[in-house]
């Protein structure tokens, strides 16, 4: 029996294959996606914010693009994953308002999805697809078993990327 | 950069921030009941602190189709205030608004129905907006509303990320319409860091 595990905002965890992992309702956050094809040893972070560095109360690590990310890979490799393989999925980001304001807070999405794309660069961990931008809400299943990751939005098809 | 948590804010903040609900909601739901055109009554509103992962299970889950309205806010405080509703008691408010209009039997929204639902959150804002500004002595310009129909846990993620930059909790105030149905509607205020300190100043509250 496979086991689907449910991450929340501002969290993330691991499984093996051939449990599955989820996040609900992912609006401006981002859901990463890693895994190592091999194993079937994967996780996924619900990344709320582009960067610890420009907040002083960062001590919750999954919060960040930056600090979540690489906590990530150290958890999935502490689980016997190995680190030159691993690859990476990531949706969300969306614009849930579109009006003007003054503040940057309107663009955090398109950040949030740009600083998780930097980080999985500079880690050299490919990035196989993405969903991301636009202005719905999503859910993201994980398959580490397959790489699979499902996307789920209100009133449209189900997708697989 | 400035140290303020919500963690540590002080009681007087969060009786503040009720008593505005208060008046904010009295405000709201004596305009609701004038647009609808019958007797609409409400509870005492609920200040909550509660973390993330709270939030989504609270209103029913983080997949629970909400509306939630956004309005900017500028003049001597800037930020945004959001309004959300479950999609049944918007659909609810809605038909009643304007009966025979919309379909009823679908929970989808037709353009016509998701423009007065702007307008309901608009005008529901706007009186906590007015609260706030007459107890504060600041003035405060809402912007037009914007609206999205979508999971829970997507439209909260922008107060979510908002508060994120100051801490792990988000700060709500619950509030509850009572016409036939119970409709639980949600506040969020979202000053900018400084402005924080603008409206507690002015309360003459020291943090």
């Amino acid at each position: 029996m496979s086991e689907m595990i449910k991450v929340g905002m501002a969290d993330l965890k691991i499984c093996v294959a051939p449990d599955t992992i989820t996040t609900q309702g992912l609006g401006s956050c981002v859901g990463v996606a890693i895994r190592d094809p091999q194993t079937g040893i994967g996780g996924l972070a619900h990344v709320m914010l582009p960067d610890s560095q420009a907040i002083k109360n960062n001590s919750n690590i999954p919060k960040f693009a930056d600090t979540g990310i690489v906590e990530l890979v150290r958890q999935i490799v502490a689980r016997g994953g190995s680190r030159n393989r691993l690859v990476a999925k990531i949706a969300g980001g969306a614009q849930m308002f579109s009006f003007q304001s003054k503040s940057d807070m309107v663009r955090i999405g398109e950040r949030n999805a740009e600083a998780c794309k930097k980080k999985l660069q500079e880690m050299r961990i490919p990035i196989l697809a993405e969903d991301t931008g636009l202005n719905y809400g999503r859910t993201v299943i994980f398959h580490p078993a397959t790489g699979d990751f499902v996307i789920r939005a209100v009133g449209k098809p189900e997708r697989k990327i | 950069m400035n140290d303020l948590s919500l963690e540590t804010m002080s009681n007087e903040y969060y009786d503040v921030l009720k008593e505005i609900g208060n008046i904010g909601a009295g405000n709201a739901t004596t305009a609701l009941a004038q647009m609808i055109g019958s007797k609409v009554d409400m509870a005492v509103p609920q200040v909550k602190l509660l973390e993330f992962q709270e939030v989504g299970s609270m209103m029913g889950g983080e997949e629970q189709i909400m509306a939630g309205i956004c309005l900017a806010v500028e003049g001597d405080i800037t930020g945004s205030i959001m309004f959300l509703l479950q999609q049944e008691a918007a659909k609810h408010l809605i038909t009643k608004l304007m009966p025979g209009m919309g379909d009823e039997n679908s929970m989808d929204f037709t353009e016509m129905e998701l423009s007065a639902l702007k307008e309901v959150g608009n005008i529901i804002a706007g009186s906590y907006l007015n609260s706030l500004s007459s107890l504060t002595n600041l003035t405060i310009y809402p912007s037009v509303p914007d609206l999205a129909v979508d999971m829970a846990g997507a439209i909260l993620s922008i107060p979510a990320i908002q508060f994120g930059t100051i801490g792990d909790h988000i700060l709500l105030i619950q509030t509850q319409f009572i016409d036939e149905k119970s409709l639980e509607g949600y506040f969020i205020l979202l000053p900018d860091l400084d402005s924080y300190s603008k409206i507690l100043a002015s309360l003459g509250i020291s943090f």
